[in-house]
């Protein structure tokens, strides 16, 4: 197919899941034509490193997700600035913003999530205010702050504490509101996120836990509970996401609380499929269908709906939550679902906790220094380890679960089993 | 595609793997000038001997598998992470060391450093010899590089 008469796949979106999805489709189909189109107007980038860019560790340039030759290189035509306005399954066509109509025979949906911004009184006639969700917010806040600006962020989840630490060293305060009571409130126990509040306050960082702003008066907010009078010169709004399910759901695709996908990465829609964090799919610990918006599960998603679109039936069924975060000298790592009994240890530096039920190993958190002394093995070290044993499921009594639930390793498992993963036994 | 295999029948335990590997990741000549008072960040490394358990005696190597259907450079949120000619490799300049890769690698074998960018095994193709120094410097054969 010409571009005149369409493209044999299009891909709505430019992050992880749609690069995902163009290097899934050329692993099977190295010709048919892909176009991508995305309301961004960058090279593809990779979304989580916002905060390293204000930070300073990265830069516009070393920051994009894929060499600049990879468009070419893979036979990618861009449409890039534009948005998609609509999908029409049965014409198997889609509608852009500036009057076009483009037929596909396959269509990814990657397009991500959107700030949530709770209605608050008085939150129109702030001036100065920002989200931290993709480049260009990024860009525009960096313009913002001053070394003399009271930064005021509403939501210490993920996204709110690393813009934090995106910008700490260039702004003179940083204070958080947030509903929940503590840190993290979505990735961490009470335990774990009290010790990463108390990282961030030695560093000078300001926390009014389960409480929220009332009204907004110009540059001072007014928080509900506690009645204190926040003046700041800055606010970002990191509250949460809303997955961006709009253009599936007002085409009849079947949706939740984002769009419902297989282990194929389809939608409910004939010939159309998503990947990333617009999307809720099962995960292999629990089996729930949930949002797991974390970038390597965009990519395997993407790469697995490549795939299936260049017409090789291919499922990926082992989909997990996890997270690395790394800030302010901690790496905090975890996976999985904390369900099921503990075993916990914590030396004061290194913290290990991993849950377990019915023979398998559920989640873990795992906090270490990123610099930890010397001879100090970190908690965090080989947890890829235990991620495995996670997604695959893999029975605890066909390993040596005391050796390896103080630190991880193959040694753990058993000759035949090591033999097969090392490739010495023949 | 060579790939590094380990056959834990034949391992000493002797730990010389994980000295040839850092003497080459310094690029110097002479082993005994390169790795004197440095601190040794191996991309190998040896597990087993255990006390108190059944892998007492029992050792092996372990480094990177350049998998097939690699997780860590799926899952690589800079990019930093490729596979070129089955080789997996990390571009420093580009990783942040978010450990994303070592929170995703099934053998353990990805590291941090105090640089920030992390850490693997690169088969030593900056060497050009050809064959990993740890396989070449491995005194018993329980390191080969083969095709299979």
């Amino acid at each position: 197919m010409g571009n005149n008469s369409g493209y044999k796949y299009v891909i709505i979106g430019n992050s992880a899941a749609a690069v995902g999805t163009v290097e899934g489709i050329r692993r099977i189909d190295t010709a048919g034509s892909i176009l991508i189109i995305s309301d961004e107007p960058h090279h593809t980038y990779g979304r989580p490193l916002i905060s390293y860019l204000l930070l300073g560790k990265t830069d516009r340039q070393r920051m994009k997700y894929r060499p600049d030759d990879f468009y070419e290189k893979n036979g990618v035509t861009t449409k890039l600035g534009v948005a998609v306005t609509k999908i029409n399954p049965d014409e198997h066509t889609v509608e852009t913003a500036d009057g076009e109509t483009i037929a596909y025979e396959k269509l990814m949906v990657s397009t991500g999530s959107n700030p949530f911004v709770p209605p608050m009184d008085g939150l129109d006639a702030v001036a100065n205010k920002f989200t931290f969700q993709n480049l260009d917010s990024a860009l525009a806040l960096g313009e913002a702050i001053t070394s003399e600006s009271d930064v005021l962020i509403i939501g210490a989840g993920l996204i709110g504490l690393k813009c934090a630490e995106g910008i700490i060293d260039r702004v003179r305060s940083v204070t958080f509101v947030d509903m929940a009571p503590k840190v993290l409130p979505s990735i961490l126990e009470d335990d774990a996120a009290a010790i990463i509040k108390a990282q961030l306050e030695a560093v000078g960082i300001n926390f009014y836990l389960g409480d929220s702003v009332g009204s907004f008066d110009g540059n001072v907010a007014t928080l509900k509970n506690g009645g204190e009078k926040l003046t700041f010169d800055v606010l970002v709004l990191a509250v949460g996401v809303r997955p961006s399910i709009a253009l599936v759901k007002d085409a009849g695709g079947a949706c939740g609380r984002a769009i419902t996908v297989d282990s194929r990465s389809a939608t409910s829609l004939p010939d159309v499929y998503a990947a990333g964090d617009c999307t809720e799919s099962r995960d292999a610990v629990t089996g729930d269908t949930k949002v797991m918006a974390i970038l390597p599960n965009a990519y395997l998603q993407g790469e697995t709906a490549g795939i299936n679109m260049a017409g090789v039936n291919y499922a990926f069924e082992k989909l997990i939550p996890c997270n690395a975060i790394g800030f302010f000298g901690k790496h905090i790592l975890s996976a999985g679902s904390y369900t099921g009994d503990v075993y916990f240890t914590n030396d004061g530096t290194n913290y290990r906790k991993l849950f377990y039920s019915d023979n398998r190993l559920n989640g873990f958190i795992l906090i270490g220094d990123k610099h930890p002394k010397d001879g100090e093995i970190p908690a965090y070290d080989r947890a890829g380890i235990y991620t495995r044993i996670i997604r695959e499921r893999i029975p605890l009594d066909s390993l040596d679960f005391e050796l390896i639930r103080d630190r991880p390793g193959l040694a753990a498992f058993s000759r035949a089993a090591r033999g097969e993963l090392l490739g010495g036994e023949q | 595609m060579k790939r590094v295999y380990v056959n834990e029948k034949w391992c000493l335990g002797c730990h010389l793997c994980e000295y040839y590997c850092a003497f080459a990741a310094t690029g110097k000549d002479d082993m005994a000038r390169a790795l004197k008072g440095v601190k040794l960040r191996p991309r190998i490394h040896i597990e087993g001997d255990e006390k108190g358990s059944d892998l007492k005696n029992v050792t092996f190597a372990v480094s990177c598998r350049h998998c097939t259907e690699p997780l860590c450079v799926k899952g690589c949120i800079t990019g930093a992470l490729t596979k070129t000619d089955g080789v997996i490799s990390v571009d420093k300049d580009k990783c942040v060391g978010c450990y994303t890769c070592v929170l995703s690698c099934p053998y353990g074998c990805i590291q941090g450093t105090d640089e920030g960018a992390v850490d693997k095994c690169e088969l030593c193709v900056s060497t050009r010899e050809g064959t990993p120094r740890c396989v070449a410097g491995c005194p018993n054969a329980a390191i080969v590089f083969e095709e299979r």
